[in-house]
């Protein structure tokens, strides 16, 4: 360890340590490098319990308890019998027995209570006469660890109440539309609205972003018209310096307010082009009242929106492929567009696929440019076209959220819960992508 | 803007499949070659020898216009090739590279099958013809380049997959398979072993023979043994630009040089 050096440079001024000290000197280099090590660590964990916190604050609004209150006990309408032990008779008998006579009326008047079936007919019992009504509604912390508090108050209050576990996200969550009442209230409105925004948007942005960044990456240096005529000349720098502008600032675009590309959207397709985005030109018309409010408008302008990212990182997933690879196609006499075709992209497509997936999931959760362009907050029929007037979850969430009652803030965490899985497994599906597209190509 | 074309049938008599004539080379501002001429004999190997930095790759690539990719660069002069001059604003520099191939210094096999790696040469030129015949010339191509018997059971196989050797082989043979007239190499075996830089030598002096090979290499036993001509690049002293010295069959620039700074190169004192 502390051999003796053999030539010490004589005339040197500065020396390197020797001997002993070379122990010292690395201890305490690596000391600091311990250090730094415990703090890189720490910032890890500040991040994940952020993640944490974050589930459980969800979790906490999406699950929990609710107290049921019946106006009237089936125990005491069937003397103790369940109500699917019942017969199609008995239950309608059960019903007029119960109902008062214009109730009864209006029943008949849809579809005669001796035609239906005992499921629907319990469904009736349920809603007209059993009428079991939310009265109160805790998180999941309360209901888990205050249970005996929760019980006692809930027994002064409503003592015919009974507490049960809740969880908010639950299939009929999923497929039930719009509606006033949160108990009944469901995403699927602002789902299916969400998968046409997310559709488009793909399709719109995709090969747009890709073909400006094979563009831009390939072909700026080009000179299109003939170098030696001057109009030839002057077209060229008029491309040149506009492509160069346009490189430079890119990564600008990718940093302005979303909001500002809301306001872009609203100003050029609902206002500028309603006459498209309405579909009044194609004679489909949707909603007369959508006025250029639709999907599309939408999908147009998030497509502008993520735009500048998918050129970004599908430049940055060109610029990867090594340029040997082109340099070797080129030598074997294959045109530009047979290399960038044949050699550039296959090698890009995981690059450029997993960035577009990612740019286009963060702008699914985006509330603020489609609250300007005009997405409705109240709607329960179903998008059918391009040109239907739409919501999408976040501003089902955001409009949730706002509202005073427990209940809507607990299916507003619900709905996170589903906007946040949907989200989850779009990413899952760039990573899975990737990693296959990767496999099937041989390296 | 009508392409003028390479005439296939040209015949003339000149005993150099390329031909530099005066020929300057640009990086922008700055000259990095000039006052280049030489020719290369068909059906010879010709060496580009001289120290680091002094222009062989430069004048290596403007041999089929590779250096019209790097930005910035710019040949004046003539290049001939079959009595026309490649830097002819109306010559194609993808019908160029078609006729003239070129190996690099490092492998670069593509990230396919070893009969992809092959068979990419001839498709993106236009080739037509059944499965079979593309069968046959993949192993032509592969034969050609002394890989055959190593590989061909093993054809699906990447072409990443194999040694370094085997992969600088495998850029041979996917040059020889669109028939090219003139192959280029700059140091193919630089990254090499002595065995696998012996093979490849081996496989020159068989290509020799349909091809003219030109090669930048800076192993001087390599250039004496494995070139018909020489010629030896320096850089001036005052403007930094590479220039020939000398130019001759090897025989003669190794053993009795013209000028005394190809015999202090040679010799090793030098460079
Ligand atoms: N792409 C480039 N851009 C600018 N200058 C370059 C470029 N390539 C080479 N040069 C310059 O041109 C000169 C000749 O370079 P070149 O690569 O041809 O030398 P070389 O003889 O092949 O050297 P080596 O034996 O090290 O490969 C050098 O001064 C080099 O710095
Ligand atoms: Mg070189």
């Amino acid at each position: 360890m502390s051999a003796e050096p053999v030539n010490r440079p004589s005339a040197s001024t500065g020396r390197l340590p020797q001997g002993e000290e070379v122990k010292q000197n690395v201890a305490s280099r690596q000391q600091r490098g311990k250090l730094w090590q415990a703090s890189l660590l720490f910032s890890v964990v500040v991040g994940l319990s952020v993640l944490l916190m974050l589930a459980w604050n969800i979790a906490n609004d999406a699950f929990g308890g609710i107290a049921v209150q019946a106006d009237v006990e089936v125990e005491t309408l069937t003397d103790g019998r369940p109500l699917e032990d019942l017969t199609q008779p008995e239950l309608v008998a059960l019903l007029e027995e119960n109902l008062r006579s214009r109730v009864l009326r209006n029943l008949n008047r849809e579809q005669p209570l001796a035609e239906r079936d005992a499921e629907n007919l319990i469904e009736v019992v349920l809603l007209e006469i059993v009428k079991p009504e939310v009265v109160a509604t805790y998180k999941l912390a309360d209901f888990l660890f205050n249970r005996a508090e929760i019980e006692a108050q809930l027994a002064e209050d409503f003592p015919r109440a009974e507490l049960e576990f809740k969880s908010w996200v639950r299939w009929d969550f999923i497929v039930n539309p719009m509606s006033s009442n949160p108990v009944y209230a469901g995403v699927r409105t602002a789902l299916l609205g969400t998968l046409w925004l997310l559709m488009l948007t793909i399709l719109i942005a995709f090969p747009l972003g890709l073909g400006a960044a094979i563009y831009l990456e390939e072909y700026q240096s080009d000179k299109i018209f003939d170098e030696r005529t001057p109009a030839g000349r002057f077209f060229n720098r008029v491309i040149a310096r506009s492509t160069s502008i346009i490189s430079t600032n890119i990564y600008n675009l990718s940093g302005v307010p979303s909001i500002i590309y809301g306001m872009l959207g609203l100003a050029i397709f609902v206002r500028a082009l309603e006459n498209f985005t309405s579909g009044a030109m194609f004679g489909v018309g949707g909603d007369a009242t959508a006025n250029g409010r639709t999907i599309i408008s939408a999908a147009l302008t998030m497509s502008l929106l993520v735009l500048p990212v998918v050129i970004i990182s599908s430049q940055e997933a060109i610029k990867a492929v090594p340029s040997t690879l082109r340099q070797a196609s080129l030598g074997l006499g294959a045109t530009k567009w047979q290399t960038i075709w044949k050699i550039v992209l296959p090698n890009a497509l995981p690059g450029i696929l997993t960035g577009t997936i990612l740019a286009i999931s963060r702008a699914i959760g985006e509330t603020a440019p489609l609250i300007v362009v005009g997405a409705s907050t109240f709607i329960v029929t179903d998008p059918t076209s391009i040109f239907s007037k739409f919501t999408v979850l976040p501003i089902q969430i955001y409009n949730w959220t706002s509202r005073p009652q427990d209940e809507f803030r607990a299916i507003a965490a619900a709905a996170i819960i589903v906007l946040l899985i949907l989200l989850l497994s779009l990413n899952a599906t760039a990573i899975l992508l990737r990693n296959y597209l990767r496999s099937r190509r041989v390296t | 803007m009508a392409m003028k074309a390479i005439d296939p049938q040209y015949t003339a008599d000149t005993k150099y499949a390329l031909e530099v004539r005066n020929v300057d080379i640009y990086y922008s501002a700055f000259r990095a070659v000039k006052n280049c001429s030489f020719g290369m004999e068909r059906n010879k190997i010709t060496a580009l020898i001289g120290p680091s930095g002094c222009g062989k790759s430069t004048v290596l690539r403007s041999l089929n216009r590779m250096n019209d990719l790097i930005a910035g660069a710019r040949t004046e002069g003539e290049v001939l090739y079959r009595g026309q001059n490649l830097y002819d604003p109306d010559i194609d520099a993808v019908q160029v590279r078609r006729s003239i191939g070129m190996v690099f210094q490092k492998a670069n096999p593509f990230p396919k099958s070893i009969y992809d790696n092959i068979a990419y040469g001839p498709r993106v030129n236009g080739w037509k013809g059944s499965k079979a015949e593309m069968d046959e010339l993949v192993e032509r191509a592969l034969r050609g380049a002394a890989l055959w018997d190593e590989v061909k059971d093993d054809l699906k196989k990447s072409g990443l997959a194999i040694s370094g050797g085997q992969q600088q082989r495998l850029c041979i043979a996917r040059a020889l398979a669109v028939e090219p007239e003139v192959i280029l190499m700059d140091e193919p075996c630089s990254a090499l072993d002595p065995i696998s830089t012996l093979k490849i030598e081996e496989l020159m002096f068989e290509l020799r023979q349909r091809y003219s090979i030109v090669i930048v290499t800076h192993n001087m036993q390599q250039a004496a043994r494995a070139s018909d001509n020489t010629v030896f690049f320096l850089m001036d002293k005052e403007d930094r630009a590479g220039q020939i010295v000398e130019y001759g069959p090897t025989e003669q620039i190794f053993q009795s040089p013209k000028d005394e700074r190809t015999e202090q190169y040679i010799s090793g004192r030098f460079g």
